[in-house]
């Protein structure tokens, strides 16, 4: 899905079949930023059918329970599409809020992009 | 040892209002040389309930106010957020753990402050948070 100049928040890279979506951001923190990244997120399962998504956490630094909640839902609507969700390349301050939320058990979440394109 | 500072105010319930004043506070703290685990958890309990006192508390409602009070030192970070809200109990927040809520989109922002935070009380009936993030020693 295009989104408009200056507000695309995610980079998006076809490897084979699988979409790699890259978070532009540092912090996903504010409210309307967090809105757009769920609508482009969202995009990618709703219009543009994709089935297998990386989202490559690199750039980003900071997150809240808000974008947590983003999350939650785009690994729903990937899973009721039938396609694969993985997240990858989480720093540890980050991993860690995964972690004390459990939501490591809920995503598939490999360290790096290569481990995340492997076998999904 | 650098001065303590202090700062209160009062600001319309706006999200960019609300990421001033983290920023701000956040600025503080770096300039105090914390630690960057606590710079996570405090800008992270901050936007939990600066959020919390703006859609939850006084419902996006622009004309009702959000006041935060802050005091940072070298020690620790001291810090109120009071909305214009009807308020609530925190015991009636469901358990974010707990399996059946674990693939819920929200509920996890009291639990994070919580966790990240030395001290997190919701006062006034839950129209007044206080939380307190004391400096981690650095090993």
């Amino acid at each position: 899905m295009a989104a408009p100049a200056g507000q695309r928040r995610l980079d998006i890279e076809e490897v084979g079949d699988v979409t790699v979506a890259r978070f532009v951001d540092k912090k996903i923190l504010d409210e309307n930023n967090i809105q757009m990244i769920g609508n482009q997120l969202f995009g990618l399962v709703d219009q543009d059918k994709r089935k297998k998504i990386v989202l490559d956490f690199t750039n980003v630094e900071y997150l809240s329970s808000a974008a947590l909640g983003k999350l939650i839902t785009m690994n729903k609507k990937v899973k009721d599409s039938g396609g694969k969700l993985r997240l990858c390349s989480i720093r540890k301050d980050i991993l860690t809020v995964f972690e004390i939320t459990k939501l490591n058990k809920l995503f598939d979440i490999k360290d790096d992009q290569a481990a995340a394109l492997a076998g999904i | 040892m650098t001065d303590a500072v202090r700062l209160d105010v009062r600001f319309a319930t706006d999200p960019a209002e609300a990421l001033l004043v983290q920023a701000q506070i956040v600025d503080w703290l770096k300039e105090r040389k914390y630690p960057a685990r606590d710079l996570f958890g405090v800008r992270l309990s901050l936007e939990e309930g600066l959020m919390n006192a703006i859609k939850h508390g006084n419902q996006r409602d622009v004309s009702k106010s959000v006041r935060v009070l802050c005091l940072i030192d070298d020690t620790r970070a001291y810090i109120e957020i009071e909305d214009q809200g009807q308020g609530f109990d925190p015991r009636d927040v469901p358990d974010p753990l707990a399996d059946e809520n674990l693939e819920k989109a929200s509920g996890r922002g009291l639990f994070l402050m919580r966790q990240y935070m030395s001290f997190v009380e919701y006062r006034a009936g839950g129209r007044l948070l206080v939380m307190e993030k004391v400096r981690t020693l650095e090993e």
